[in-house]
């Protein structure tokens, strides 16, 4: 049984068909990336397995039950995480608040405490600012709080929206480092990137998705060495 | 003309603290659901009404049983809150959540809505005080333990004991809104909500939930107001909250619509502009304009503001980052 399970899964925005028959599969462990261009329905995706919008066809299924049905804020307590794109971070809470809204779910005030120490080890800059309101953070130091959000849920799997998205190179780097500390970790992670090198680095599989359909898919090795991946996405060939 | 104004002065401003606190009260209920759903809800001044009618009732049924004044006020404010929270929850649960479920994107809907939900609410009192008492003229009850009064700083103030009571009993209410916003789990959940309410929901909220005990706060509070301004004006009609309420809006919108400490600012400001020309109009201007010309004056220094002003006197201007 896969951990995160799509079949066949179609999404409308009105009368737009967003995701056309989406299916695919992650397993316990697994970095798994979504690669395509902008408007192929990557982040859609992740709002349809989140509930965020719901399919109008097929199902989600997570450790083996249906979750598409369910709303939004249930799917998180089953331990679905998810950074959303552009990071989303509330900007007039706190950096502290902004964690702890994270850990809504649990009500042990100890466990919310520890978690938020992990977080802070991990990104020891959100420690610094953790007073400071999240609107005022930088683009990179906000990707970490939207990412150290996400943890203190302590999810089974984290959906990633583009983490990469407008950071200067050195901080993207940091990102894809700690994505794959989480993952040495045992975090499962579903990653949408549009820097498809990087996410194919360091992913186990990926898919390819073009205008809400999937065109290619395999292990990430192979896909970065596909003819038709590399020019279409790796900007090679 | 200095000297009579100089004179009238800490009374007027005494008064205005009155007004002030009422306003305030009535203004966060306005805010703070502006503030998770963008909603003006004029039938807020309704739920005002309510509390001030059941603590006319409680008054008038509970006298000659309860012996101690403070006793029966307290059980006045505990139970105009409960049943003014309560109908704002219901209001919220059948009137705009339907609304919101089926995605209308139109804001003049629910905007509609809330006006119709605010006729509808005050020909219910009017209907059920009818059948109850044949009129729905109230007048409050009064109680001696709270009629008496002091004489302040030589007699430049005349303050009654029920004043000190609306004081007292809204700086412990507007204290306490303050620590469950930002001190209490449910607070940062509201913030959150307001904020952005897709994104807390993969926080695990649920949107509805908070909604509905946004709707319980403010409508709480403003059910309060309503018995202390039945306690403090004394002639209640279901028709009673519409000025008071339209007025604590423009108190929201003048501290900046969505921003609690700002409703409480805007209310005590208005309290005063409003107190200050009612008393003065007659004096500066000989008589020409009176007392009934106060509205216009605070509206119009109200609209001047927000012209210099349009995010109100807290408010920020909200930047959209991309």
């Amino acid at each position: 049984m896969s951990l995160l399970e799509l079949r066949d899964v179609h999404t409308y925005y009105g009368h737009i068909h967003a995701l056309k028959g989406i299916s695919l599969r992650v397993e316990e462990g697994e970095i798994v990336t979504l690669i395509g261009s902008n408007g192929a329905g990557k982040s859609t995706t992740l709002r349809t397995i989140s509930g965020l919008v719901k399919p109008r066809q097929g199902e989600v299924r997570f450790q083996g039950k249906p979750i598409h049905r369910l709303p939004a804020h249930q799917i998180v307590a089953l331990g679905v995480g998810h950074v959303p794109e552009g990071r989303k971070i509330f900007p007039r809470l706190t950096v502290e608040e902004n964690l702890e809204i994270g850990a809504y779910l649990e009500n042990d005030r100890k466990v919310v405490q520890k978690r938020k120490e992990e977080v802070f080890a991990l990104f020891p800059r959100l420690y610094e600012r953790r007073a400071q309101k999240g609107g005022t953070l930088s683009g990179g130091e906000q990707q970490m709080l939207a990412i150290g959000r996400a943890l203190m849920q302590n999810p089974r799997i984290l959906l990633m929206d583009e983490p990469s998205m407008g950071l200067a190179p050195v901080l993207v780097d940091f990102i894809f480092e700690i994505i794959q500390r989480l993952n040495r970790e045992g975090r499962t992670i579903l990653l949408v990137e549009q820097n498809a090198r990087l996410a194919l680095q360091i992913a186990h599989r990926g898919y390819v998705l073009a205008t809400g359909e999937i065109t290619l898919e395999g292990p990430a090795r192979d896909l970065a060495q596909n003819p038709e991946v590399q020019k279409a996405y790796l900007g090679e060939g | 003309m200095l000297e009579q104004i100089l004179a009238l002065l800490p009374q007027v401003i005494f008064d205005g603290l009155i007004l002030g606190f009422v306003y305030a009260m009535v203004a966060l209920g306005y805010t703070m659901v502006y503030g998770v759903l963008e909603l003006i809800n004029f039938a807020h001044s309704e739920i005002f009404m309510i509390g001030a009618v059941v603590g006319v009732e409680v008054f008038r049924y509970l006298a000659p049983q309860v012996e101690s004044g403070f006793l029966l006020l307290l059980l006045a404010l505990i139970l105009g809150g409960a049943v003014a929270g309560i109908t704002a929850i219901l209001v919220e649960r059948f009137a705009y959540r339907p609304l919101r479920k089926r995605g209308t994107t139109n804001r003049l809907v629910p905007l509609i809505t809330a006006i119709g939900v605010s006729f509808i609410l005050q020909d219910l009192v009017r209907l059920i005080e009818g059948l109850w008492h044949n009129e729905f003229f109230l007048r409050m009850r009064t109680v001696e333990d709270l009629e008496g009064s002091v004489e302040l700083f030589g007699g430049a103030i005349f303050a009654q004991t029920k004043s000190f009571i609306l004081m007292g009993v809204s700086i412990l209410m507007l204290l306490g809104l303050t620590y469950l916003v930002n001190r209490t789990k449910l607070g940062v959940a509201i913030r959150a909500v307001a904020q952005d309410l897709h994104t807390a929901s993969l926080m695990g909220i649920d949107p509805d939930r908070i909604i509905s005990r946004t709707f319980l706060i403010g409508g709480s509070l403003g059910g309060v107001a309503g018995v202390l301004f039945a306690l403090q004006y004394t002639t209640i009609t279901p028709y009673v909250g519409f000025l008071p309420g339209i007025k604590a809006f423009t108190a929201a919108v003048l501290g900046g619509i969505g921003n609690i400490p700002g409703a409480m600012l805007g209310g005590l400001v208005l309290g005063q502009l409003e107190n200050f020309f009612g008393t003065y109009l007659p004096i500066l201007t000989n008589g020409n304009f009176g007392t009934e010309y106060k509205d216009v004056v605070a509206f119009l220094i109200l609209i001047l503001i927000l012209l210099l002003r349009p995010q109100g006197l807290l408010g920020q201007v909200v930047k959209e980052k991309v």
